[in-house]
């Protein structure tokens, strides 16, 4: 074939008619592969609820329960440490939990059922780390005078009240997560579970 | 007459390019002849890369990643580390050479790379050879995340955490896209596997096809040296540049020099210094993993503090979007910046001997703010040191970024026409 002769326009369309279909084969090939980077059905079905005795946590004491391989903290609350929710309420970004960081039945100041017992996922919003108690206040806590106790994150340094309250201009962008939870008695709690019934 | 080997020879290059490639990457291979103490890091990154791959070989072969406990309570990864160093006869020695080869790795890169940035060597015509660099440098970044989740210890677990946790950060695809990387909703056994195989198969695949791209490159337009004058515009009756010398046999003795040298370094860290003074292996891994309990300071790596010093460092949101989301970019850009130098860098002349005092205040303020961020991320964070890390970080930019201004400003020596050789 001569170099001036005319290029054969229909096997140019079959090749790439052709190309264009082994394409689209090679994309569909490659679905099962990137599907089997997603959470497979055993990792999706883990996570039932877990029930959590709080009868023997002294009041300013704090427990911690695994749910779905994450920290939940319980932490009972005195009445001293939720007095100290109005001095940070200022100094906090989201101080009514606006964001949907919690069920609908804790959206208060406490971010709780029951303002004495503050439930929250133990990881930190920023980048995942669990924040360090930081429960005395003042000079004492190590973090200057104005500390009113709450949580330090040791990766970032990102501060929460004692309602696990972001403050303000931290590296975590939101308050801790409320998991959905309930009370099976008054000292017995479901965490993973808030279904009525 | 030809003797049998020259026969065999023949016989081998009418079937396959052996001699010529030699001859092109080694015994013709002209090389500036004023190559300095800078010059060694390049090959003893290639050594270190061949450390790396055959002590890797040989620890798979004990190492098991699983992260379910085993009858001890133990993870199964955890204890097979602690098994190769204690019972598998010389185990001790190929971990410990694999573990500080990784800080070797790291030390000699930066060392190479700092190289480039004193003479130029990523000015035209070696763009290619630079960004293949930046690319290697991204690569080993990714190998030694991985490889460092593989002992399952607290710092592993929790430096996994945070890195992957960053690509959550990113708009709309973020979640999803963490949830791919990690394979389940927390780090864990699926995580573990899955950077296995990205450590020992993929991820040093790619390392190599770009190692062999970035040489081939350099072949290709010929070294730069230190005076950053081309030897390639002064060349002999022959052809061969006046200023080059043979690869081999001159730099192969050269850089076995360096080799031992840098042998005798090597070797003292490992036997006596392993875990580097916690810098080379963090004393909370020799913790396993714990889920539910951060270490009261995790810090990455040494290698990886200067870019993290930038991520910690943007603290506030902009455009409406998380500072979370930031601190990810400027890390992402930190490292991505590198492969612009050769389009940044304006000035008359390549290397610094050449230029004047503005560009080398500027050098030796960013090497400063460089090692500032570096030290930084290995303490704990306050308001202070924040407020330091934002400062270099700024710096660490502005050294890029202003650069196409200030290398134009500077008053730079003429560059001599051949280079200087004593």
């Amino acid at each position: 074939m001569s170099v001036d002769q005319k290029m054969d326009s229909g096997r140019r369309q079959l090749l790439v008619a052709t190309s264009a279909a082994g394409g689209v084969a090679a994309v569909a090939t490659a679905v099962p592969f990137v599907a089997s980077l997603t959470p497979s059905e055993r990792a999706k079905a883990a996570g039932a609820p877990v029930e959590a005795d709080i009868s023997k946590l002294a009041p300013g004491e704090m427990m911690t329960v695994e749910w779905r391989g994450k920290p939940v903290w319980i932490l009972r609350r005195t009445p001293e440490m939720l007095a100290t929710l109005d001095q940070t309420e200022a100094a906090v970004s989201d101080p009514e939990s606006n964001k949907d960081m919690q069920p609908e039945y804790a959206k208060n100041k406490a971010r709780s059922i029951n303002p004495e017992y503050l439930i929250a996922v133990g990881i930190c919003t920023h980048l995942g780390c669990s924040p360090s108690e930081k429960f005395k206040m003042g000079a004492e806590s190590g973090m200057g005078e104005d500390w009113h106790g709450g949580f330090l994150c040791p990766c970032h340094g990102s501060r929460f009240d004692l309602a696990g309250r972001v403050y303000k201009s931290m590296p975590a962008p939101d308050n801790l997560q409320v998991p959905p939870h309930k009370y099976l008695t008054a000292t017995t709690i479901l965490i993973g579970d808030d279904s009525k019934a | 007459m030809t003797t049998k080997s020259e026969q065999l020879l023949n016989w081998v290059d009418e079937r396959f390019p052996l001699t010529s490639t030699w001859k092109a990457h080694l015994s013709e291979y002209y090389a500036p002849k004023n190559f300095n103490f800078w010059y060694f890091f390049g090959s003893l990154a290639l050594l270190v890369l061949v450390l790396q791959i055959v002590t890797g070989i040989f620890l798979v072969m004990h190492y098991k990643p699983d992260a379910s406990l085993n009858a001890s309570g133990i993870p199964v990864a955890f204890a097979s580390v602690e098994y190769i160093m204690r019972e598998v006869p010389g185990g001790w020695l190929i971990r410990y050479l694999h573990s500080t080869g990784a800080s070797a790795f790291f030390i000699v890169v930066y060392l190479h790379m700092f190289r480039g940035l004193l003479y130029g060597s990523y000015r035209k015509p070696r763009e290619l050879i630079w960004i293949f660099g930046t690319l290697i440098f991204l690569a080993l970044m990714a190998e030694a995340f991985m490889g460092y989740l593989l002992p399952w210890g607290q710092m592993s677990f929790w430096g996994a955490q945070v890195i992957v946790n960053l690509f959550s950060a990113i708009p709309v695809i973020g979640p999803d896209l963490s949830l791919v990387i990690r394979g389940d909703f927390v780090v864990s056994d699926a995580t573990l596997n899955r950077f296995f195989s990205f450590h020992v198969i993929a991820v040093p695949l790619v390392l190599i096809g770009l190692v062999l791209a970035h040489i081939v490159a350099l072949h290709e337009v010929g070294s730069n040296n230190p005076d950053g004058v081309e030897i390639k515009k002064k060349k002999d009756a022959n052809g061969i540049p006046l200023d080059g010398i043979p690869f081999h046999p001159y730099y192969t003795v050269k850089d076995i020099v360096g080799v031992v040298g840098f042998l005798i370094f090597f070797s003292a860290i490992v036997f006596f210094a392993p875990e580097g003074g916690g810098y080379f292996l963090e004393y909370n891994n020799f913790i396993p993993a714990d889920p539910l309990k951060t270490p009261p300071h995790i810090a990455p790596v040494w290698y990886f503090t200067p870019f993290y010093s930038v991520l910690r460092a943007i603290t506030y949101p902009l455009f409406g979007i998380d500072a979370k989301f930031w601190g990810v970019v400027g890390m992402g850009a930190a490292v991505v910046v590198i492969a612009f130098l050769p389009w940044l860098d304006r000035s008359p002349v390549k290397s610094i001997r050449y230029k004047g005092g503005l560009f080398k205040g500027i050098l030796a303020v960013f090497l400063v703010a460089f090692f500032t961020l570096g030290y930084l991320g290995v303490l704990p964070p306050t308001p202070g040191r924040t407020l330091v890390a934002q400062i270099c970080s700024v710096i660490y930019f502005g050294f890029f970024l202003l650069m196409p201004w200030y290398s134009k400003m500077d008053k730079c020596k003429p560059e001599p026409e051949r280079v200087n050789f004593k």
